[in-house]
């Protein structure tokens, strides 16, 4: 086990309930996706692991201490003021890393996310999808263990999305690295994930916890084996009988 | 440039021409006295006549409105630095600044001038100055540290920035816009605070512009008051023309405000 959430509960100062009595773990090298429908709590969750947010009731056992973090958010949330290049290099700097070490890691960031060209363009001269590769190219930067990821693929276009699909797919199984991923896609969560967490409408829980099989497995095959279809189909049915309620 | 570039300037000089020309014949028509009101040609003549007292006494005013504009611009900015570090400090002297701020500058002039010496004169009037341009840049700049995204302050707290960090990589970027905004008022304000504290200050030991007009109101020399008011707008017209051009180089590759219209 690497992090459990222990009948945590966020209420918001507004009254808005979250997060309402969730329990679950992750293992190390797990890659979990959240799927719920919008407000269900998601991003709070992440939030919550990322100590950004404190629960209102339960808590958040890490096994040790908590772990060097990498966090894309829903927003790009990039600064405006500075370049592609010193956006990524952000982490590495607030860290103190050298400046050669730093160049290298931002070009192999940059080039994961085939935005090596736009290294010294202005954010506001990107497109949204370019700019959330940008954040995912400086989470990557710091070579986190763990990698929280909220929604970070919704803006991008069909192409660009599978492949960053199998990108980031690779990079799960060849680094070390635990990855938290929230979507509102059944399929991206299926292809992806080895366990896939379903929530509940506001306040959320976790209504099923469907676990993957040989999920360090996939190729573009995988998107038309009986296998996938199935999976799909069993997230689907854990989402709807939700709704139904 | 273009047509719209062309039009920019050429329909204001337009104006200008129209309505020197105008003065000047009216002035002649209606046989105005030139105590009243001097036509153009006299006050370019007076302007002439009086050039090296002229600028001497322009030179003063601008040396005291820069450094005016430099002081308030440091205090300013290590006040809502100080500021953003604690709210606790904040809550206790910004009433002071606000205090400071909406006193009328001419009220408070006569005790500055005792209290630095009523020798000091040029002390005085600067002190003075600082007091009117500093506000603009404290609140702007306080209002700009604030105003980071809270994403992006996020962001940092992930990554354990330090405070300094946060200020310097985060706070300060985000304030610049706001901060250069605030010197554009300050800067002219600096110059009317100078102007100001002259007049009500200035107790013959400082002789900048706002001297010589009193002088030569006093002693209906019009046109000289005009070549000294035409020269304090001109003086207040490069102190904005510069900072605006300062501040579009230092946003035109970001922010919106400085982004070139498709
Ligand atoms: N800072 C906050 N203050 C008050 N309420 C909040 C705050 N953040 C989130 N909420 C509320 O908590 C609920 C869950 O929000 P959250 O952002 O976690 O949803 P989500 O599952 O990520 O939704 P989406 O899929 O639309 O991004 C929402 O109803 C939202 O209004
Ligand atoms: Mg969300």
């Amino acid at each position: 086990m690497l992090l459990a959430f222990d009948h945590v509960t966020k209420r918001f100062p507004s009254g808005v309930e979250a997060l309402h009595d969730v329990s679950f773990a992750i293992q190390d090298g797990d890659f979990v996706s959240l799927v719920g429908p919008s407000g269900c709590g998601k991003s709070t969750a992440l939030r919550l692991i990322a100590g950004l947010t404190e629960p209102t009731a339960g808590a958040l056992k890490w096994n040790g201490k908590p772990p060097a973090l990498g966090f894309v958010f829903q927003d790009p949330a990039l600064m405006p003021w500075t370049t592609v290049e010193a956006n990524v290099r952000l982490p590495l700097d607030l860290a103190g890393l050298d400046a050669a070490t730093a160049r290298t890691r931002v070009d192999e960031a940059l080039g994961l996310v085939g935005l090596s060209a736009f290294a010294n363009a202005y954010p506001r001269e990107l497109s949204g999808g370019m700019k959330m590769r940008v954040s995912l190219a400086r989470a990557l930067a710091a070579k986190p263990s763990i990698l929280l990821m909220d929604e970070p693929f919704a803006a991008l276009d069909e192409l660009t999305r599978e492949r960053l699909n199998d990108e980031l797919r690779e990079l799960w199984a060849t680094q070390k690295l635990t990855i938290v991923f929230v979507t509102h896609s059944i399929y991206e969560s299926v292809y992806l994930s080895s366990r896939i967490l379903v929530m509940s409408p506001r306040p959320g829980r976790v209504v099923a916890d469907i676990a993957m099989d040989e999920p360090r497995r996939r190729d573009p095959e995988f998107r038309i084996s009986p296998l996938y279809g199935e999976r799909c189909r069993a997230v689907r049915a854990a989402l709807q009988t939700d709704d139904a309620r | 440039m273009n047509r719209d570039h062309i039009l920019a300037y050429a329909l204001p000089a337009l104006v200008a021409v129209a309505v020197v020309l105008g003065w000047e014949w009216a002035v002649a028509a209606f046989e105005v006295q030139p105590f009243v009101l001097p036509a153009p040609s006299a006050i370019v003549a007076a302007g002439i006549e009086n050039w090296s007292s002229l600028m001497a006494s322009a030179w003063i005013t601008i040396r005291t409105t820069l450094a005016a504009f430099a002081i308030a611009l440091t205090l300013g900015v290590a006040l809502a630095v100080i500021f953003s570090q604690s709210r606790m400090i904040e809550r206790a002297f910004l009433p002071y600044a606000v205090t400071l701020q909406v006193t009328p500058i001419v009220a408070i002039a006569p005790l500055v001038a005792i209290w630095v010496g009523l020798d000091n004169g040029e002390t005085a009037v600067l002190v003075l100055a600082v007091i009117v341009a500093f506000f603009p840049i404290l609140a702007n700049t306080t209002l700009g540290l604030r105003s980071a995204d809270r994403q992006l302050h996020e962001l940092f707290d992930l990554y354990r920035a330090t405070r300094w960090q946060r200020l310097v990589r985060l706070q300060f970027p985000a304030a610049l816009p706001y901060l250069l905004a605030g010197m554009k008022i300050a800067g002219g304000l600096a110059l009317i605070g100078t102007v100001v504290a002259e007049l009500s200050a200035g107790t013959g030991t400082s002789t900048g512009l706002a001297w010589r007009i009193s002088e030569g109101t006093n002693r209906l020399q019009m046109a000289k008051v005009f070549a000294a008011l035409a020269l304090l707008s001109a003086i207040g017209i490069a102190i904005y023309a510069l900072l605006s051009w300062i501040e579009r180089q230092a946003l035109k590759r970001w922010h919106e405000s400085a982004r070139p219209r498709e």
